[in-house]
């Protein structure tokens, strides 16, 4: 469906395009490679002298888009083997279309016709823009899962792993993690832990939050302040003050010091989401309740929270997160026998670098996304209900 | 009557007797250590035997690499959560100049040889502070991919410095101490005269000078598992580390390294009690102490790491690795094969000129 009637494009713009996008993957390929700028103009002459001598050959655009696959396929596998050759014949794919994509301005096609050629640029730049964040974000992650599949005790893609040879796969890594003492008692501590501290800091902040909505309470802000500021403070700072005060008062390296150092982390995450939740509650329900002889207590448990839940609930995964990803204050805080997960993953970073920590952190990511998609699927029940259309 | 009364009587003696020894020592006690497969050879070769005799619960720790400002902390706040800290010699002498670790007479606490040559002459020169009792002697060495170096191998130190001969990176360690040595050693220094050189201004610069020859070929790293890393990537065609990891690398993991001995530098692990433990603490610990320096117990850790025992008396007991059953004396970096040209880490020199080298160091890595 064409919104707007295109022209073929002229050679000597295709070329241009073409370019530019060749300088981007050059850039990247010879960085890896060891010399950026030469990438950078290799990648720029291909595509930009393909973009040229394509632009006038778009009637046999099929035959020739697998004519360059195949080509990149080969020069991949002739340079590295079968996982060069996978890359090669991506590429290939994408140069393809991306130059008949161009040639053809299929890229206008979509668009309204009253763009001028400055708001498309930037439609697509928008887009390549976010694309590239996400790359950066993502990818660090994504790089590690394979890894954990190691058959090896490094951090290193055998050749047996780039072949896709089973050989080179292996769980030894999650066996060693759930049979090796020392991972499993940091995880049973972890799990010890966290949902004591999360208890501790959904308790004292859904209270602080509902507190510090009502406007009769003096020095709201100061307050307020205080709460939120292991948020804020550096955490290093916050753990070595735990650190001093905690021994003094005979809680360093105790179970109960470590939940309480983790409760205070987690407790201003409770107060922002529940406080955001409260900002939307109608304070006229409370008193309705009242007139009809409920007590405070009732009116809080039948009423209130019933509303206020979802912000209780991601407030308090938050603070599970906090608390179960939490490494530097659980080091000054904890002793051995507290070791946590996060713990157990710094020490086998610094001292050995095994895949165990991989496998673990694949473990944990899992977790994550479990974790937040229930906070954001709770996000959409809470708008559901009260009546918003989920954004 | 009497009678009854008198068994009686030895029977609740009988029984008190090993409850009343018990109670002077505490019945927990936590032990600090540097993780991985080191901890590991210290959990199997001293506290599974000694837990098993005295019943004792350890508590392992793996903070050694903080010990030192860890120990600090925690004499300032006034509360010392741990027993026992295995530390290298020269936090060993830090940590006792500064009155953090209990001082240990060896005849008084230290077990004797079996032939009975006293503790103090058994480990002999090893004994570098009054509070420090050596473990094991381990080297700061270098490994090479055997499949990166061509047909002739390295076998010199100078090598390391040789970019012509072995292109590609090397890994070295990124602080002076040995780094400063080995520039020297390959810029035409005698062995003798390193340490007169390095104290001088003009010394340093020599070193410097030689290091910034394959400054741009070398990658630095900062924990003892980088190497055997990155040489596991085969992104560095040599590159330094301690002896064990590398013996790990080649023996255990099976990748293609190999060993380069020549110029290795000793240095020296061992424990220390920290200073201010309750008396029941004290006991325990130094019972335990005694416990894992005698002669066999040092022999038995080198079933499960590479590194040469502290004492004299243990070399000959030293058998084959627990798992692999290959002969362990040939990996200690004290064999005489392997030991024909070595350093013993300088604690009075880096002593006094740590700091000023260090910061020379430094500003020389940043241009």
């Amino acid at each position: 469906m064409a919104l707007t009637p295109v022209q073929h494009q002229t050679p000597a713009f295709t070329a241009a395009v073409a370019a530019g996008a060749g300088a981007l993957f050059g850039l990247f390929v010879g960085t890896a490679q060891g010399s950026g700028i030469l990438g950078l103009i290799v990648g720029a002459i291909v595509l930009g002298a393909m973009g040229f001598v394509l632009t006038g050959m778009i009637s046999q655009a099929k035959p020739i888009r697998w004519a360059i696959l195949g080509i990149f396929a080969v020069l991949g596998f002739l340079v590295g083997g079968m996982p060069a050759m996978v890359l090669g014949a991506l590429f290939g794919w994408f140069t393809g279309w991306f130059i008949f994509w161009i040639a053809t301005s299929s890229y206008r096609k979509r668009l309204p016709p009253y763009l001028t050629p400055g708001q498309v640029l930037w439609h697509f730049s928008f887009r390549v823009i976010c694309g590239a964040i996400f790359v950066f974000l993502i990818t660090p992650i994504l790089v590690v899962m394979p890894l954990s599949f190691n058959a090896e005790n490094f951090f290193t893609f055998t050749p047996e792993m780039l072949r896709f040879d089973p050989a080179g796969y292996s769980l030894k890594h999650y066996r060693d993690f759930l049979s090796n003492d020392g991972w499993q008692q940091a995880l049973w501590n972890s799990l010890r832990i966290a949902p004591m501290a999360t208890i501790l800091s959904v308790g004292f902040g859904t209270l602080a939050a509902i507190g510090l909505s009502q406007p009769h309470v003096p020095f709201r802000r100061a307050i307020m302040a205080i709460l939120i500021s292991p948020m804020i403070v550096p955490l290093i700072i916050s753990a070595a003050g735990m650190y001093f005060f905690y021994s003094r008062i005979g809680l360093q390296g105790t179970y109960m010091g470590v939940v309480l150092a983790h409760a205070a982390l987690g407790i201003p995450f409770v107060i922002i989401t529940v406080t955001a939740t409260l900002v939307g509650f109608d304070h006229s329900l409370t008193r309705a309740a009242a007139n009809m002889g409920a007590g405070p207590v009732t009116t809080f448990f039948r009423v209130q929270m019933p509303l206020i839940l979802p912000g209780v609930i991601s407030g308090g995964l938050f603070a599970f997160i906090t608390s179960f990803d939490e490494v530097v204050v659980v080091l000054f805080v904890g002793s051995a026998g507290q070791k946590t997960l996060p713990w157990q993953m710094f020490i086998g970073l610094r001292e050995q670098i095994s895949p165990t920590i991989l496998a673990v952190a694949t473990i944990l990511v899992g977790i994550s996304i479990c974790l937040l998609t229930t906070v954001e699927l709770l996000r959409r029940r809470s708008e559901r209900l009260r009546g918003m259309s989920p954004s | 009557m009497k009678l009854r009364n008198l068994t009686a009587l030895a029977a609740t003696t009988a029984l008190c007797a090993p409850m009343a020894f018990a109670a002077d020592m505490a019945d927990e006690m936590t032990i600090v250590s540097w993780g991985g497969a080191y901890s590991n050879s210290q959990i199997k070769a001293y506290s599974e035997p000694y837990a098993e005799k005295t019943g004792v619960t350890i508590i392992n720790d793996e903070s050694s690499a903080e010990a030192v400002a860890k120990l600090r902390a925690m004499n300032e706040a006034g509360n010392v959560t741990w027993d026992v800290v295995d530390v290298v010699a020269a936090d060993a002498m830090r940590l006792c100049d500064e009155g953090l670790a209990m001082e240990i007479d060896p005849d008084e606490h230290l077990a004797p040889a079996p032939d009975g040559t006293s503790a103090e002459d058994d480990f002999g020169d090893l004994l570098v502070s009054d509070c420090f009792i050596p473990q094991i002697v381990y080297s700061t060495t270098f490994g090479y991919r055997t499949d990166l170096v061509g047909d002739t191998p390295p076998s010199k130190i100078c090598d390391v410095f040789d970019l012509e001969a072995y292109p590609g990176k090397r890994a070295l360690e990124k602080r002076p101490i040995n780094n400063m040595e080995w520039a020297l050693l390959c810029d035409g220094v005698a062995k003798e005269d390193v340490y007169d050189v390095l104290e001088t201004e003009e010394g340093q610069e020599q070193a410097l000078a030689k290091l910034d020859t394959i400054k741009d070929s070398v990658i630095w790293w900062s924990a003892g598992a980088d190497t055997p890393q990155l040489l596991a990537d085969g992104e560095v065609v040599m590159g330094s580390t301690y002896n064990g990891r590398l013996f790990s690398v080649i023996e255990e993991q099976d990748q293609p390294v190999a060993m380069l001995w020549d110029a290795q530098v000793f240095d020296l692990d061992g424990w220390i009690i920290p200073a201010g433990l309750s008396d029941e603490r004290k006991a325990r610990a130094l019972d335990y102490i005694y416990f894992a320096t005698d002669t066999q117990r040092l022999a038995d850790q080198a079933k499960y790491i590479s590194y040469g025992p502290a004492r004299a008396s243990s070399a000959p007991l030293v058998g084959q690795h627990a798992e692999l059953g290959i002969d362990m004396a040939p990996h200690m970096p004290t064999d005489p094969e392997n030991s024909k040209n070595t350093f013993l880490y300088n604690y009075e020199f880096w002593a006094d000129y740590r700091d000023d080298i260090d910061a020379k160091f430094q500003a020389w890595l940043a241009k």
